[in-house]
């Protein structure tokens, strides 16, 4: 058998805890989480509601700072840094594509995607032409003056990939991406996100739908905040 | 550079989302900068028309005046300042190395009336020096002045002031003709320029009309007319005897106006017994009177800040709704990267543009002060005559004058409401916990 290359670690996370103060009790929402993603992995989250999936996604997030822990990103410790080093991060490092898709309603799909480049100062003539770039890459030629209210639900997570990638970061965060689409636009979201990860970048997409958990390389499965199945599907 | 303009351009676009609602924030510091600019302007409106009164009298003038002392004090031989008090002050104070005094005219009034065949006009015989028409700013229309030979020659030569050239000659073929005072007769040989009344100053000079004066060389005046003033009414016989009405002196330097007024004082008192003079220094009133504007200026500015206040208040409370409203907007741009003080930003300069959009157009209704105070002034003479009779020359004659400073302070001071009364919003919606913010609906 041919010795794999060692693959570099993009994400390491250590016995990652968060615990909240709910009107005076504990709830400890995770409870020591721990694995690695490759660069280039695509991974899926599941689990039942109250399994601390959402916590952990804010965690990878950089939204939120862990109760214990160790995270790092890149090489790079993000569990101890400051507000202003997250945003940074969150900025550069890691694209975002939400449930609700969470475009800025007054503003055009261009715009949208501008959004991060205002940022991670990058915002100039030539990332301008980028935004259109993207756009048109993921299908949103033509609809570049539109504003999300007049955008199917398909064409705004669009807008939302377009503008997850216009930092191209190695990282991208999807949570629940298709949960508001039809089939039919949720398998072109997915093919999208596959496009993605084939060209390199690494994926974390957490969903409840099994289907959707099929389609990517490895399945983690939480439960009451500990990761409790951890399964490669496509082997590298 | 490019992120500041964009935030600019950002929140245009957000406040223009809710056209109304911005317009009448707006409306707050509209009315707050423009009240600052109006109340100032009309504060130094009044200031100036006041001050202006009392320059036409000379800031370098000393004025000293003959008072008619009360009845009882009175003599029979006569009261007021004497042709030896002129002397005495024409040479006893310029006798150091240093001239005081640059100009002493001295100055005897008489009611006269004054006639030209059958056209007759009541008005001010004044015999003076020919130093009289530059002290009282007195400019030529036609003809000339006299002149000092005039007064040597003790010529019956004579100036009209506009009014009695107007009314004697109404075809204004005056120069030359010789108009009748009492039972002698002058040449005319001069028509002063229109000019402004000067500043009445309480009991001891009334406000000057010049307008119905004949100035004659004093020598003349003494000659023709003595000193002797005989007023012959039913039931009243009234002599009086004065020899000058008024010595009008001008202070070379104006750093020694004061002092030297002092002085004079002095000089003239030696001689007097009786109350019967008076000293007003007009460069003493306008100290008065710039004290009194500046006073009234910050207390009217006092006020205009009070609604500025409130117009800030106007802009708080919008602004604080519109966190609220835009919660999950917040959360958004935080996910993607946004620091905390670039949300502060966006919603600073929200607040700011909002107060400079006030401001500026506070600014421009600034400039309409003027004009719709003139116009409205008029209009209400035109309708209620009568309520309007009584209220003083001051405030009906007031012009409001933009005060320069005024416009970048105002403006400053919109823009500075925009930060004070923004900062708080701003900061609230940068505190948001990013998660909060974007599950919010």
């Amino acid at each position: 058998m041919l010795a794999t290359p060692p693959r570099v670690t993009a994400l390491k996370i250590r016995q990652l805890t968060k615990t909240y103060y709910l009107g005076g009790e504990q709830v400890h929402a995770l409870r020591g989480v721990t694995f690695d993603v490759p660069e280039g992995d695509y991974i899926s989250i599941m689990g039942p509601s109250g399994s601390g999936k959402s916590t952990l996604l804010n965690l990878l997030g950089c939204l939120d700072r862990p109760t214990s822990g160790g995270y790092e990103l890149g090489g790079e410790d993000v569990a101890r840094m400051d507000d202003d080093q997250l945003a940074e991060i969150r900025a550069t490092r890691i694209g975002f594509i939400f449930q609700s898709y969470n475009l800025l309603a007054t503003h055009t799909v261009v715009e949208n995607i501008e959004v991060p480049l205002v940022y991670s100062g990058r915002l100039n003539a030539k990332t301008r032409q980028r935004a259109i770039e993207i756009a048109e890459q993921v299908g949103l030629a033509g609809r570049l003056g539109h504003r999300p209210s007049q955008l199917s639900g398909g064409q705004q997570q669009r807008v939302a990939i377009a503008r997850s990638l216009i930092n191209d970061p190695r990282f991208l965060l999807a949570d629940e991406p298709t949960g508001n689409l039809d089939s039919v636009t949720t398998e072109e979201i997915l093919k999208l996100l596959q496009k993605l990860n084939d060209e390199g970048r690494t994926i974390i997409l957490v969903t409840h739908e099994p289907d959707v958990a099929e389609l990517t390389r490895r399945k983690l499965y939480l439960r009451d905040g500990e990761v409790v199945s951890d399964e490669r599907i496509v082997p590298w | 550079m490019v992120t500041w303009i964009r935030t600019i351009r950002l929140s245009f676009k957000s406040l223009l989302l809710h056209p109304l609602r911005s317009a009448l924030t707006i409306l707050g510091i509209f009315i707050g900068v423009s009240s600052v600019i109006w109340l100032l302007a009309i504060g130094e409106g009044i200031g100036r028309a006041a001050e202006e009164q009392i320059i036409s009298l000379g800031a370098r003038n000393v004025i000293v005046r003959t008072v008619k002392p009360t009845a009882d004090a009175a003599q029979d031989s006569g009261y007021g300042l004497t042709r030896a008090d002129y002397e005495r002050l024409a040479s006893s104070i310029n006798t150091g190395d240093e001239e005081l005094i640059d100009t002493i005219v001295p100055i005897r009034e008489v009611p006269r009336e004054f006639r030209y065949y059958t056209r007759v006009l009541e008005g001010r015989l004044v015999g003076s020096t020919p130093e009289y028409a530059e002290m009282t700013r007195l400019e030529m229309h036609e003809g000339r002045f006299f002149t000092q030979i005039d007064i040597e020659n003790e010529r019956n030569y004579c100036v009209l002031a506009w009014k009695v050239a107007e009314t004697l000659f109404p075809t204004g073929d005056a120069l030359g003709k010789k108009i009748m005072v009492d039972d002698d007769f002058y040449e005319v040989i001069g028509i002063t320029k229109e000019r402004g009344q000067s500043a009445g100053i309480g009991g001891s000079i009334a406000a000057e009309d010049y307008s119905k004066d004949v100035y004659v060389p004093i020598d003349t005046l003494w000659r023709r007319v003595g000193d002797m003033i005989v007023v012959m009414k039913p039931g009243q016989f009234q002599r009086d005897i004065v020899e000058l009405s008024q010595i009008t002196l001008r202070v070379k330097d104006r750093d020694y106006v004061l002092p030297t007024a002092e002085l004079i004082r002095n000089t003239v008192q030696y001689s007097h017994t009786l109350p019967d003079f008076s000293i007003v220094v007009p460069m003493e009133l306008l100290k008065q009177a710039q004290a009194t504007r500046l006073l009234f200026v910050l207390f009217l500015g006092l006020i205009a800040a009070i609604s500025l206040v409130v117009g800030g208040i106007g802009i708080m409370n919008i602004m604080l709704a519109s966190v609220i409203e835009r919660t999950r907007e917040i959360g958004i741009r935080r996910a993607l990267g946004a620091k905390r003080r670039d949300i502060t930003r966006q919603f600073l300069i929200e607040s700011i543009v909002l107060s400079a959009v006030g401001g500026i157009l506070g600014i421009i209704a600034g400039f309409a002060c003027g004009p719709i105070i003139i116009q409205s002034r008029r209009l209400a003479l035109e309708w209620f005559p009568d309520q309007f009779a009584g209220v003083p020359d001051t405030i009906m004659k007031m012009e409001p004058q933009m005060v320069g400073w005024s416009i970048p302070v105002a403006f400053l001071i919109a823009v500075g409401v925009g930060v004070i009364f923004g900062v708080y919003p701003a900061r609230s919606a940068a505190r948001l916990d990013p998660i909060e913010a974007l599950r919010h609906e």
